[in-house]
Order: C-alpha cells, then sequence, then structure tokens
C-alpha cells in the first residue's frame, strides 16, 4: 500500500472512531437516561436531540434548505464560507509577510529582538475578541471597506507563528557556513539570501500551516464585531442563537469552517510538496507555536 | 612579501574574566608563497585558533597578522582566503555544481565564466561526474573533495584547511592527502594545515609547527625535506620514518613539560 492510501486510511479510521464514539455516547445516555451504568452519576453532556444530534443529522441538515423554501445549507454556508475565506486569505498573505519581516528584523538586529520581541509576544496573549471592535472602530472612520479590516485582525493571529519560525530558521545554518560566507567577504544580503532564507524554508512551512488556520479563526472573530453579514462569523452566530431549536445548523457550520480549514492548509502542504524537497521537510509542528488553541477557545465562548 | 607574517601573535578569550583562557601566546612564524604549513599539537594546544587568528574569523588580542603583506580583514575583503573545515558544510539544497559556484556567486562573476569555472575545479577534483548530485548522495570523502573545490574555485592566494580528513577513514584519508598535493602542485597555493596526524603533516608539509596547549605557543618547527614530487612510495621512505619519529619526539617534549 503507498504511504498516501495508508494516510488516508488511517484518516478514514480515526473519524470512523470519532464518530462512533459520538453515536456510542449518545446510545448509552438513551439506553440509561444520561447516567453512567450502574452508577447514578449524570453524564456530563445531555445525549438528547437538542445537545447532540446524530452525525447523520448534521449531514442531513446540510443538505436540506436553511430556511424553509431557502437555498440548501450547504450552500449558504459555502458562501459564507469563501466570503470568509477572502478575508483569510489576504489576512494569511499580510500576516506572512510581516511575520517574514519581523523575523529577518530580529536575526539583523539583536536590538530589535530585544526591544520588540516581548511585544510580539504580547500582542498574542491579548484577546482578539478585544482588539477586532478597535481595529474596526478605527477602520470606520478611515473609510476602509470592512472585509479589508476583517483581513488585519486574520493577519494579526497570522504573523505571530510565521515570525518565531522565520526567525528560528534563518538562524538554523551552521557557524561554519556562516564563518565561510564571512571568507567570502558576502554581504549581509547575500548571506540573507543564499545562505539564511534558503536554510528557514523548512521551518517556514509548519508556521504557514499554522497561519493558514490562525487566520481563518482571525477572519471568523474578526468579523464578529464588523457586523459583515455574509460570512462564517454571522452564520455561526445565527446558528449558535437557535442551537436549542436546530443544534444540527450549528455542527453543521463548524463542519464547514473546519473543511475551509483544512482546504487552506491543504494548499500550503501542496506548496511545501513543490518547494522543499523530501529529505529537508519538517514534520514537527509543535516547536512552532501558535496561538489557535486559545483563540478556538474564544469563539466557542 | 611573505605569503604570511605573525609576529607576537596572541588570543585571550575571556580576559580578566574567572574564565580566562590564554588560547595563542607569543607566537611568530612566517611563510613563503608556495609553501604548505602544517600546525599540529594536542587537542587544545590553540591550532585551530591560530587558524581563525590568520583568516579574520576571530581578532588578535595582542602582536600582528600580516598575510600577503596586508592586514587580515583586508586580506579577507580581497578574498585571499579559501577555507576549508573538517565539516564539508555544503549548502544542502544546491547542486554540486552550484555549490562549488556559490563563491562565484557571491563576488559578482557572470553565470557562463561561473560555470565553466566551477566545472574546471570539479574536473580537478575529479568529481565532473557529480556535478549534478546533491550533497547527501556523496559519500564524505567526496564531500569534502567538493568542498576543496568550492574552496579553490576563486583561487585565493592562501587556503586555510582546519582538519579538513579528520572525519575520514584512513584509507579514504591517504588518498586525499595525496590528490592534495596534486592540487597544490597545479595551483602554487599556499596553505595552512591544521591536523593531530603526525603522518598527515609530514606527508603534506614543507614544514610542520608543533604547538603546546596552556597557554598555546609553538614549542618547535620541522623542516620537511621530502624529494618532490611525493607520492605513495615517499609514505615508505627512509626519510619519512625519520621526520615521523622528529615530529612524534617534538610532540612528546610538548606533553612531557
Amino acid at each position: 500500500m503507498s504511504p498516501n492510501a495508508r494516510r488516508l486510511l488511517s484518516f478514514l479510521g480515526i473519524l470512523a472512531v470519532l464518530i462512533a464514539m459520538w453515536e456510542g455516547y449518545k446510545w448509552m445516555g438513551t439506553a440509561t437516561g444520561g447516567v453512567w451504568p450502574g452508577t447514578g452519576i449524570g453524564l456530563p453532556v445531555r445525549t438528547n436531540e437538542r445537545s447532540m444530534p446524530h452525525t447523520w443529522d448534521v449531514v442531513i441538515a446540510l443538505l436540506r434548505p436553511a430556511r424553509r423554501g431557502g437555498e440548501m445549507l450547504l450552500l449558504v454556508l459555502l458562501r459564507a464560507a469563501l466570503f470568509t475565506w477572502r478575508s483569510a486569505l489576504l489576512g494569511f498573505v499580510l500576516g506572512s509577510a510581516v511575520g517574514f519581516g519581523l523575523g529577518v528584523l530580529f536575526v539583523r538586529s539583536a536590538l530589535a529582538e530585544r526591544g520588540l520581541m516581548p511585544h510580539v509576544v504580547a500582542s498574542q496573549t491579548v484577546p482578539i475578541l478585544a482588539i477586532a471592535p478597535i481595529l474596526v472602530v478605527w477602520a470606520g472612520r478611515l473609510n476602509v471597506t470592512r472585509w479589508l479590516v476583517v483581513a488585519v485582525v486574520s493577519a494579526y493571529l497570522a504573523f505571530f507563528p510565521v515570525a518565531i519560525n522565520t526567525l528560528r530558521g534563518l538562524r538554523s545554518p551552521d557557524a561554519t557556513a556562516s564563518e565561510l560566507m564571512r571568507s567570502y567577504a558576502a554581504t549581509p544580503n547575500q548571506v540573507l539570501w543564499k545562505l539564511q532564507v534558503p536554510a528557514a524554508l523548512p521551518y517556514l512551512f509548519p508556521a504557514l500551516k499554522i497561519a493558514a488556520t490562525a487566520s481563518i479563526i482571525g477572519a471568523i472573530v474578526g468579523e464578529l464585531p464588523a457586523s459583515m453579514p455574509d460570512g462564517l462569523g454571522r452564520a455561526i452566530l445565527n446558528f449558535a442563537a437557535a442551537f436549542s431549536a436546530a443544534p444540527e445548523k450549528l455542527f453543521a457550520s463548524i463542519l464547514v469552517a473546519s473543511l475551509v480549514g483544512i482546504g487552506f492548509v491543504g494548499v500550503v502542504v501542496l506548496a511545501e510538496r513543490v518547494l522543499i524537497p523530501p529529505s529537508r521537510r519538517l514534520e514537527d509542528l509543535s516547536e512552532a507555536a501558535g496561538p489557535q488553541s486559545r483563540t478556538l477557545k474564544e469563539v466557542v465562548a | 612579501m611573505s605569503a604570511l607574517a605573525l609576529r607576537g601573535v596572541g588570543k585571550v578569550f575571556n580576559p580578566g574574566s574567572d574564565q580566562e583562557v590564554r588560547a595563542v601566546h607569543g607566537v611568530d612564524l612566517s611563510a613563503e608563497r608556495g609553501e604548505f604549513i602544517s600546525v599540529i599539537g594536542p587537542s587544545g594546544c590553540g591550532k585551530s585558533t591560530l587558524l581563525r587568528l590568520i583568516g579574520d574569523l576571530t581578532p588578535p588580542s595582542s602582536g600582528t597578522v600580516l598575510v600577503n603583506g596586508k592586514t587580515p580583514a583586508r586580506a579577507r575583503l580581497d578574498r585571499d582566503y579559501g577555507m576549508v573545515f573538517q565539516s564539508a558544510t555544503l549548502l544542502e539544497w544546491r547542486r554540486v555544481q552550484a555549490n562549488v559556484e556559490l563563491p562565484l556567486e557571491i563576488m559578482g562573476m557572470d553565470a557562463a565564466e561561473r560555470s565553466r569555472q566551477a566545472a574546471a575545479m570539479l574536473e580537478l577534483v575529479q568529481l565532473d561526474r557529480f556535478a549534478n548530485h546533491y550533497p547527501w548522495q556523496l559519500s564524505g570523502g567526496m564531500q569534502q573533495r567538493v568542498a576543496i573545490a568550492r574552496a579553490l574555485a576563486f583561487k585565493p592566494s592562501i587556503l586555510l584547511m582546519d582538519e579538513p580528513f579528520g572525519a575520514l577513514d584512513e584509507m579514504t584519508r591517504e588518498r586525499m592527502q595525496s590528490e592534495l598535493l596534486r592540487i597544490r602542485a597545479e595551483t602554487g597555493t599556499t596553505v595552512v594545515f591544521v591536523t593531530h596526524s603526525i603522518p598527515e603533516a609530514v606527508f603534506l608539509s614543507t614544514r610542520v609547527v608543533i604547538m603546546s596547549p596552556r597557554p598555546g605557543t609553538i614549542t618547535e618547527v620541522v623542516d620537511i625535506d621530502l624529494p618532490e614530487p611525493r607520492s605513495d612510495d615517499t609514505r615508505e621512505d627512509q626519510r619519512f620514518f625519520e621526520l615521523l619519529t622528529d615530529v612524534r619526539e617534538g610532540l612528546r617534549a610538548v606533553e612531557d613539560s
């Protein structure tokens, strides 16, 4: 079996296990009346249709009209996703460019790194939910199109992992390689483009994968204070408000939102496959610190 | 004008602190153009530091270093140095040919000339068939030959080599030594060569410089008057063994002191 087939199979296998766990839990709760079998201890999550719809109901909901007599929910969500993805893509490009620029600045100047790095780290501890409305209000005075503002919020999340990993990558060449460049009397720009940047590429791609997911989250969160009617942010908010009536619609929008994120990461992976030979690829994402886990929680809250 | 003139050269790391190290102390050394100087001594005797002082990779704490009558910084900016380290330090994303072209690219040579020059160098180290390979596809000895081709590509007047064959097996090592002598005969480059192998130093050099540690200083210089051109037969020459003994005794004196 080819490695790709094996990967696909293990993905599907785990997906099947997750679905089985969801449905199994639901079945157990229904059978016992909401307690752990043989005890009187209540289950943490209720298993009725209002809390946990069947997985197939979520899929079926996607294929039904979003509103009575309206368009299919899937189409509505895909259109919203496309709208959000436009902001996210711009945010990703903007954030990656800024992150790369900061990495270069830091490797060039120890002073800049000492002075700016604490602020860069601090920027990621500020809740994006607080930053987004401020940016929206400021941009409102400048008459900037709303979706561009959303892109800036998205870039705010995307730049950080890129900056950190670019710096790591630019610093990755051996001391002897730097000394070799010194012996050629290479200019700082030649050292950057002929040694440091090529050496940094394998470090850059894991960060870009994180930036891709972070930019989607940033765009969804950014749409809320910007009161964008067309994106995934509004759709999620609406379906959250109607959760008890139609929980499967919120789950369906989560599904579409994550599929957009996965698709975006897939594009970055393809770019990596084309640009970086297998011997130089880093599989290790753990070193590329990302803010996405925190913001996911914010969105759910 | 000598290719190399060191006078009272010293290097102190972390001066004034409790981790102060006098790596090199009071070194006087000069070399004529075309000489092959080996620096040999036990670990920590400052031989690599001495090479780095000559190559402007670290500034001296005292004394003067002149390379072709210039300061090391000037010589470096004039691209007088070719450097080869113990690790080949090839850029893994470049093919062999592009690795050899790297210094030429940095020096602004045009593409056609660069390609011709790099091809000639790969022929010199007998790797022309591997021009389109990536470094990881080559053995350690082949990688080191690429590093030598790269160091020679821009025709530097002085070649600084820091244990370049240290990581190679004995057979490869001897073959590389013969090749280095052949290359030097063709190019006439001055070589300063750091090693801790006595046969290597004797086989290659016109002079062997023996250093002792704490502080790193020159204790003896042995002139190597082996017949030229040297070949594998040289290694079995009676004179070769006598010189091995001379250098070994010089090193033993260092260790006993």
